[in-house]
């Protein structure tokens, strides 16, 4: 009733959970019939579904999955950063989707080299990306081309090296 | 965090001014480096950090089980809905379903975390705009709640009370009468606040029409919880995206459309009954007596009463608390409605008994995220009625 008061919910479709945790075929199939190099590989795990993107595509494909009516995620919940170390490609980026208006969830994977971690920013998608991108590259070191302000955020401007990544000590260095 | 302050380029008419780190209405160690024109911001910039404790790292080096007592450090003012959240996600990994008994348990808790921690803010964000009174008023009500806490796992603040499975320990008896009592009191009390607060006109001076984001920015900045809610959006994870049985109690997401200040407050207010509303129905619900922790031996540790008379019980113990368990290989995203908004956990395992990676989306850093928006070309006063409204805690922002 809420929803539909705020005008996100189309009428004539109750409110409720009814994508919950339910894997979207027609989403990959709309994927790949748009491009078919979009999607690498689909994984599922625990009713969680998870697109791995080449990194050349990650910002073709999350323009496709804001704007496309019926997709429409608009909603980037979080951006966080995985270190395989001392496999190669060593960094997994997954970025946390969540569509407000058709009530699903999706995560895109993008996989990164350690020896050139940097992938294309996703902030002109979604404003939100700015910090998180930033969180990545200070405490990873994973760069992005084209973020407006990829400065430091926790640490301290003058530190060095990227502490979350496995090769960096718990207790630093010494 | 950046220490060095630069002026920038051609600012003859415009001041550059720290706020913070220590000033008292920023609600702990936040510091905005603000460019004023007179008393107008031009630009505020938010610099985060100073309370930075590689929490998500230290879990790394932790078993599943131990690093539950680092989450009640992140959101400090909502230490179980933290718990919560991890342990559903550790319990996605593992595929395991705590019993019904303690889901309503949990539920119960949480409601009466998100009624605690939005007091708190009530009562500082009153206070910073010159309310003194209705913070004693809500610490009153808080201490209540506390006391709820206290009495069911030993601890006021960082409970650790939900664990991997289940609860911690049967919670002791007559616990409910004491909810119970704050039940029946804590209506009028509410009552009181909003005598207070919602017709005065001082509030609502200092709140109408302050601080505006609307619904487009609000999701485009990956605002959440009743700061999206007050700007029409009723996005609640309980509902989207039930968990703990959530899906088995009657509430409502009161949403606003103004998305002011007062809006904020508002809905803030609305959802303290929702939440009582919950807790109602939970005390209905609870089972007089039944499991509270999973049937899952290696992971969830036995009774102590069984590990002292059983061998098998006994070698499960030593295997738990010596090298822990070790769930499957795979990434989970679990999101709970904390009292600030969306709290997600993405816990990855690679196999072994540590987790590979334990990452936070922060619904306070995202909201930090949004305050150059709200408060850019208001006056500095109002500064801080948005950084009150926007509800951060900073040891969420910077874990």
């Amino acid at each position: 009733m809420e929803e539909r008061r705020a005008g996100l919910v189309p009428p004539g479709r109750a409110p409720g959970p009814q994508f919950v945790n339910e894997p979207a075929p027609p989403l990959i199939e709309r994927l790949r019939a748009w491009d078919s190099a979009a999607v690498s590989e689909v994984i599922e795990f625990r009713g969680e579904l998870t697109l791995v993107v080449p990194r050349e595509q990650l910002r073709r494909v999350c323009g496709f999955l804001r704007g496309q009516p019926g997709l429409e995620f608009d909603f980037l919940s979080d951006v966080s950063v995985m270190d395989r170390f001392p496999l190669e490609p060593r960094f997994e980026l997954n970025y946390q989707l969540l569509s407000i208006s058709t009530r699903q969830s999706l995560r895109l994977r993008v996989r990164l080299h350690g020896s050139d971690p940097l992938v294309d920013t996703v902030t002109t998608v979604w404003p939100a990306a700015e910090w998180h991108e930033r969180e990545a590259f200070d405490l990873f070191g994973v760069r992005f081309a084209g973020h407006p302000d990829l400065r430091r955020i926790l640490m301290p401007e003058n530190w060095e090296g990227h502490p979350l990544r496995k090769d960096y000590p718990v207790e630093g260095f010494r | 965090m950046t220490t060095t302050v630069q002026t920038p380029a051609g600012s003859a008419e415009t001041m550059v001014l720290n706020m913070g780190p220590q000033h008292p209405s920023t609600h702990g160690v936040l510091r905005v480096v603000l460019e004023l024109d007179g008393e107008t911001v031009v630009k505020a910039r938010p610099e985060i950090g100073y309370l930075h404790t590689g929490i998500e790292k230290s879990c790394e080096a932790l078993t599943y089980s131990q690093a539950i007592t680092l989450t009640d450090r992140i959101d400090y003012l909502a230490p179980l809905s933290n718990n919560l959240g991890y342990c559903l996600a550790v319990e996605k990994l593992l595929d395991l379903q705590p019993p019904q008994r303690a889901q309503y348990i949990r539920v119960l808790l949480t409601e009466l975390t998100r009624i605690g921690s939005h007091l708190v803010w009530l009562g500082t964000h009153a206070m910073d705009l010159g309310a003194m009174s209705v913070m004693l008023y809500c610490f009153r009500e808080r201490e209540e709640i506390l006391k709820i806490f206290e009495m069911v796992s030993g601890q006021r603040m960082m409970t650790s009370y939900f664990r991997i499975g289940g609860l911690a320990a049967e919670p002791p008896p007559g616990w409910l009468d004491r909810v119970q009592r704050f039940v029946e009191v804590f209506p009028s009390r509410l009552q009181e606040y909003e005598q207070l607060l919602t017709a005065n006109s001082i509030w609502r001076l200092r709140t109408v029409g302050i601080g505006v984001l609307d619904a487009r920015d609000a999701v485009a900045l990956g605002v959440s919880g009743p700061t999206l809610r007050a700007a029409g959006v009723a996005y609640d994870v309980r509902k989207f995206f039930p968990y703990s049985s959530y899906e088995e109690f009657d509430f409502d997401v009161p949403t606003r459309t103004e998305s002011d200040c007062y809006a904020r407050y508002l809905v803030r207010l609305a959802e303290m009954r929702e939440s009582l509303k919950i807790v109602r129905q939970a005390m209905d619900k609870i089972p007089p007596a039944g499991p509270i922790q999973a049937e899952a031996p290696g992971i969830v540790p036995p009774q102590r009463e069984r590990m002292k008379t059983e061998m098998e019980a006994l070698i499960y113990h030593f295997k738990i608390f010596t090298e822990g368990f070790a769930p499957p290989p795979g990434e989970v995203y679990q999101r709970i409605e904390s009292p600030r908004g969306e709290q997600g956990w993405f816990v990855a395992s690679n196999g072994s008994a540590n987790p590979c990676r334990v990452r936070v989306r922060a619904p306070s850093f995202v909201h930090l995220q949004a305050l150059p928006k709200l408060a850019e070309g208001s006056l500095v006063a109002d500064l801080i009625a948005c950084i009150g409204t926007i509800d951060i805690v900073l040891g969420e922002v910077d874990r």
